[in-house]
């Protein structure tokens, strides 16, 4: 019954200890699993609300790539054993009123607005799927959906240019100093 | 069916937890895993919502979302390492000086 609210109680409760249990964790190797099971907790509230497809792309790109290329770079970094430094302490007591009057706009607002219950549309049977996904992506979104492919693009060259180690322009630099 | 406020509250609680990591922690890399976590809670707010008017729009800007967050981590990563090659150490701290 995935309609219950005992799994959406569970999923939340997951949801909101893994979310609780990366900021406190001494070791990022932890935190950064612990977001991964956060996601794929997500993906299957989504899967409740009828996202099947947002669910998977949830699942394949965050809980996979993202957090693939989270766990490479802590571990070549060596950042799972970095030090901890407290020495500002002051902000602590900066943050945690402002968090706490975010967190209180947030409660007011949904109080106010939906707090009259307002239950999910019924929806047909193919609400969410690749199918209609798909189609609404290439007749209405067809401008912006080619837009991300530009800035897929413009990111993986944009990461290449900025993880390329500093010697082949050096030694280009060089090359073309000898020419003058 | 649980009403659509349940997931509303589920992801302001989601993204309150996700501001007081960016606010309060050192690593940058926790940070932004933060950041990943606000993304997320607001993309399921953009699912419920989708959900509650049976419109698929809101699912495809999640989509879009997702897109923009993948090139985000690519590129912060990058810079990250690259921080982390001049520097030593990716502590907030100690990343005060704009001269490289």
């Amino acid at each position: 019954m995935p309609g219950s609210p005992i799994v959406f109680f569970i999923l939340a409760v997951v949801a909101v200890g893994t979310a609780i249990g990366m900021l406190v964790s001494k070791n990022t190797v932890y935190s950064a699993l612990l977001l991964a099971l956060n996601f794929v907790t997500v993906a299957m509230l989504y899967l409740i609300l009828g996202a099947p497809f947002i669910a998977f792309s949830q699942i394949t790109v965050y809980a996979g790539s993202i957090m693939v290329l989270f766990l490479f770079v802590i571990m070549l970094l060596g950042a799972e054993r970095l030090p901890k430094s407290e020495n500002l302490r002051w902000q602590h007591w900066v943050a945690i009123p402002l968090v706490v009057i975010l967190a209180a706009d947030f409660a007011l607002n949904l109080f106010r607005s939906a707090g009259s219950g307002a239950e999910a549309a019924a929806t047909g049977a193919n609400f969410g799927d690749p199918v209609a996904i798909g189609e609404l992506l290439f007749t209405r979104y067809a401008l912006p959906f080619e837009i991300t492919a530009v800035i897929l693009l413009s990111a993986a060259v944009g990461a290449i240019m900025l993880a390329k180690p500093d010697r082949p322009t050096s030694s280009r630099k060089q090359r073309t100093g000898t020419m003058e | 069916m649980i009403p659509a406020s349940y997931y509303l509250a589920l992801s302001a609680v989601m993204f309150v937890i996700g501001v007081l990591g960016v606010l309060i922690k050192r690593n940058a890399l926790v940070i932004f895993m933060s950041l990943e976590l606000m993304f997320n809670s607001a993309n399921l707010a953009f699912v419920t919502f989708a959900r509650l008017y049976g419109n698929l729009d809101g699912q495809l800007f999640v989509f879009f979302v997702m897109t923009v967050a993948a090139a985000e981590v690519a590129i912060g990563l990058a810079l990250m390492v690259e921080i982390f090659r001049t520097k030593h150490s990716i502590d907030t701290d100690q990343l005060n000086s704009l001269k490289g």
